[in-house]
């Protein structure tokens, strides 16, 4: 019975894992698909909504600032990822390597911002009394913090699915990243399609950090963290795609938090590491293959 | 075979002369000491300040008079949090600057990478940390809690309680495995039972599996050698789970109080710690420790067991070169052994024959203010045991 309980309860937790490392795949998957881009700064994207989270909502305590902190955080990271896709990925996107290279040097510079202005020890976002609670179903008790970040997620799937299939932005987005030259040839502008596109991508990350800041402390360091889960969610789910991104996180927090109740969570990071290179060498298109001519060059 | 002429002697006994008195103004001067600590990275905010209070100490010293008439100059290193960075330091204070010793370390690492700079220069290193024991250089002075100081009077404590199950929860490395392997030993030693044992990587913020495990394993009370960020994540996550520190407590033994400073203290209001030395002892010698940090660092500062026993280290130093009568890393330790008992902020200390410190443990519980209030102590000063009995039986440290 107990051992039921706990493989209940940790289906839960890997689901609330799973949207956790999607929230933060994301943004990747949106840059990496349209513009073939590797962002190394994601992580400090994520960590930025994390401190804006807790600038606001040590201004405005309770469930208003949280509600005003999503908002805040998704536009402070998105003006911050449009800066860095015009000052830097702009001008370099012809060149992956150096992208990859300058866009790791500028994680770096943000970590140390942040060390400098924020402290190098955690700080603490303050969620609203009401969350530090957990629903009772039987035996089982489910933090509603987690269960809010669980439907965070699925909305802002939800949103993305409609914004791309529904929007002229998702069909000039779609069609962008079928055929980039065509889509130039056909007049559209393909560069501000790019920065609206990596701006949203910023802005989820944005938004993946205050849902951090509700289960941890935002530290300097704390993208560092869930950066490397979210590549692998990007590289499983088949690099660029949305839906194959979200089965492969489900995939990915639902293994560890199975794994993790036989064996601890330093092993589970090896065993899931282990789990996406097989499943790279078997099917190495990823989940989903995108049909994208991005792919192709 | 002739005699030098009368003129090169003459010039050979002014050049002798002119070497003595160089000598002899060298004595009078000043003395080098090293102090080195992460003053960058992610342990700087613990590192800092332990050196603000070994720097303090020496300021003191240097106030009444010095050290056999001399003044001390302390050279500042910073480690960077990074263990090479450590050794490499250590190694220019020692063959460039010329210190007589040194006063620093934090993270074992940082100690395990230093040891054999001291070993080859046979210099003198003052660690201020509690760690993990199954260690003894001849050239470390250990004053920080052996495991039988901090961690098995913390169980002795929840077996006095009344606690008979208990959950060990710790950060992976080698301190929380040390620590866990010598409780689970103890623990079974006395009939009492061990719920689960859980690692998270360091820094790691996720404990919903942990939390998960806790909840099935319905312990009477959780050791936790978390370190640094993951107490908060850990304290946040188990208090939305509906789980609270009166319900089910928490024994830590990596929080302080500028931890609890930092991390605000309504998260871990409640919880328990063990350790050498608590800000609120009500002793004279304390009380003036405490008010004299303050003055120098700011009201709003707060002092640690870390802290204290770097102070403690600068003064134990002092006074076994005193009693050596020179300032010789090896005439140092073997007079620091021989020391008297003496008074100090934590206390009566002294340096045990294997070089660690004899000391009291304290149990405090934390209060909404980050303070500890000391509910309990061990009734005499506790001999160091570098190598728990039970965990590592037959081993001990060979006379330095």
């Amino acid at each position: 019975m107990d051992g039921v309980v706990l493989a209940l309860g940790q289906g839960f937790n890997g689901l609330s894992v799973a949207s956790l490392y999607l929230l933060a795949a994301l943004g990747l998957a949106l840059s990496f698909g349209l513009m073939r881009v590797i962002n190394m700064a994601h992580g400090e994207l994520l960590m930025l909504g994390g401190y804006i989270a807790y600038l606001v909502m040590k201004a405005v305590p309770g469930t208003a600032g949280l509600l005003l902190a999503l908002p805040a955080a998704f536009a402070g990271s998105a003006l911050v990822g449009a800066a860095i896709e015009a000052v830097l990925i702009r001008r370099l996107a012809a060149r992956p390597l150096d992208t990859l290279l300058a866009t790791w040097g500028l994680s770096l510079i943000l970590q140390q911002a942040a060390r400098n202005i924020f402290g190098p020890i955690g700080v603490e976002v303050r969620a609203p009394a009401w969350m530090n609670t957990a629903v009772s179903l039987g035996a089982l008790s489910l933090p509603t913090t987690r269960i809010l970040i669980i439907v965070l997620c699925a909305v802002l799937l939800g949103g993305l699915a409609l914004l791309l299939t529904r929007t002229r932005i998702g069909l000039l987005v779609r069609a962008v990243n079928q055929d980039r030259m065509m889509a130039a040839a056909v007049g559209i502008d393909v560069r501000r399609v790019d920065m609206v596109m990596f701006a949203l991508g910023s802005g989820v990350a944005g938004l993946a950090g205050v849902a951090l800041g509700l289960l941890g402390p935002v530290t300097p360091t704390v993208g560092q963290s869930y950066i490397v889960p979210a590549f692998l969610v990007v590289v499983m789910g088949g690099l660029g795609s949305i839906t194959g991104s979200t089965v492969a996180a489900v995939i990915l927090g639902l293994f560890s938090a199975m794994v993790q109740i036989f064996v601890d969570v330093s092993v589970s990071q090896v065993l899931m590491l282990v789990l996406v290179i097989a499943f790279i060498q078997f099917r190495p298109q990823g989940v989903l293959a995108p049909r994208s001519r991005a792919l192709d060059a | 075979m002739h005699q030098f002429p009368k003129g090169v002697s003459r010039r050979m006994a002014i050049l002798l002369a002119a070497t003595a008195l160089v000598g002899c103004s060298k004595d009078s001067g000043p003395v080098k000491v090293g102090v080195l600590q992460s003053l960058t990275g992610t342990m700087a905010i613990s590192e800092v300040t332990v050196k603000n209070a070994e720097l303090m100490a020496i300021e003191e010293i240097n106030a009444a008079g010095g050290v056999l008439g001399r003044q001390l100059e302390a050279v500042v290193e910073d480690g960077a949090s990074d263990p090479v960075t450590f050794s490499q330091k250590a190694a220019k204070l020692i063959e460039s600057n010329k210190v007589v010793t040194v006063f620093g370390g934090w993270t074992s690492a940082s100690r395990k990478a230093m040891q054999p700079v001291f070993q080859r220069t046979n210099n003198l290193l003052w660690y201020p940390v509690q760690f993990e024991g199954n260690e003894c250089s001849p050239n470390i002075m250990y004053s920080g809690a052996q495991p039988n100081q901090q961690i098995l009077p913390a169980l002795d404590w929840a077996v006095a309680q009344g606690f008979k199950n208990y959950f060990l929860v710790g950060s992976d490395y080698v301190f929380p495995r040390t620590a866990n392997l010598i409780l689970k030993t103890h623990i079974a030693d006395r009939k009492l039972a061990t719920a689960g044992e859980e690692y998270v990587p360091l820094g790691g913020a996720d404990f919903s599996t942990v939390i998960a495990k806790i909840q099935a394993a319905k312990p009477d009370i959780i050791f936790s050698t978390l370190n640094g960020d993951s107490n908060v994540a850990f304290f946040k996550q188990l208090a939305a789970a509906g789980v609270s520190t009166t319900t089910l407590p928490v024994m830590s033994f990596s929080i302080g109080e500028q931890e609890a400073q930092a991390m605000g203290p309504q998260l871990v209001e409640g919880s328990y710690a063990a350790w050498n030395y608590f800000q609120s002892l009500d002793t004279p010698e304390n009380k003036a420790f405490v008010a004299a940090y303050k003055k120098k660092y700011g009201e709003t500062a707060v002092v640690t067991d870390p802290m204290v026993h770097g102070y403690v280290n600068v003064y134990q130093w002092k006074a076994a070169v005193e009693k050596a009568g020179s300032f010789d890393p090896t005439a140092v330790r073997k007079a620091a052994v021989a020391l008297a008992d003496g008074p100090s902020p934590m206390g009566g200390v002294k340096f045990a024959p294997n070089q660690s410190l004899v000391q009291t443990a304290y149990i405090g519980q934390l209060d909404a203010a980050g303070q500890f209030k000391i509910i309990s102590k061990s009734p005499t000063p506790i001999q160091p045991e570098p190598y728990d009995r039970l965990a590592f039986p037959g081993k001990t440290c060979a006379p330095a």
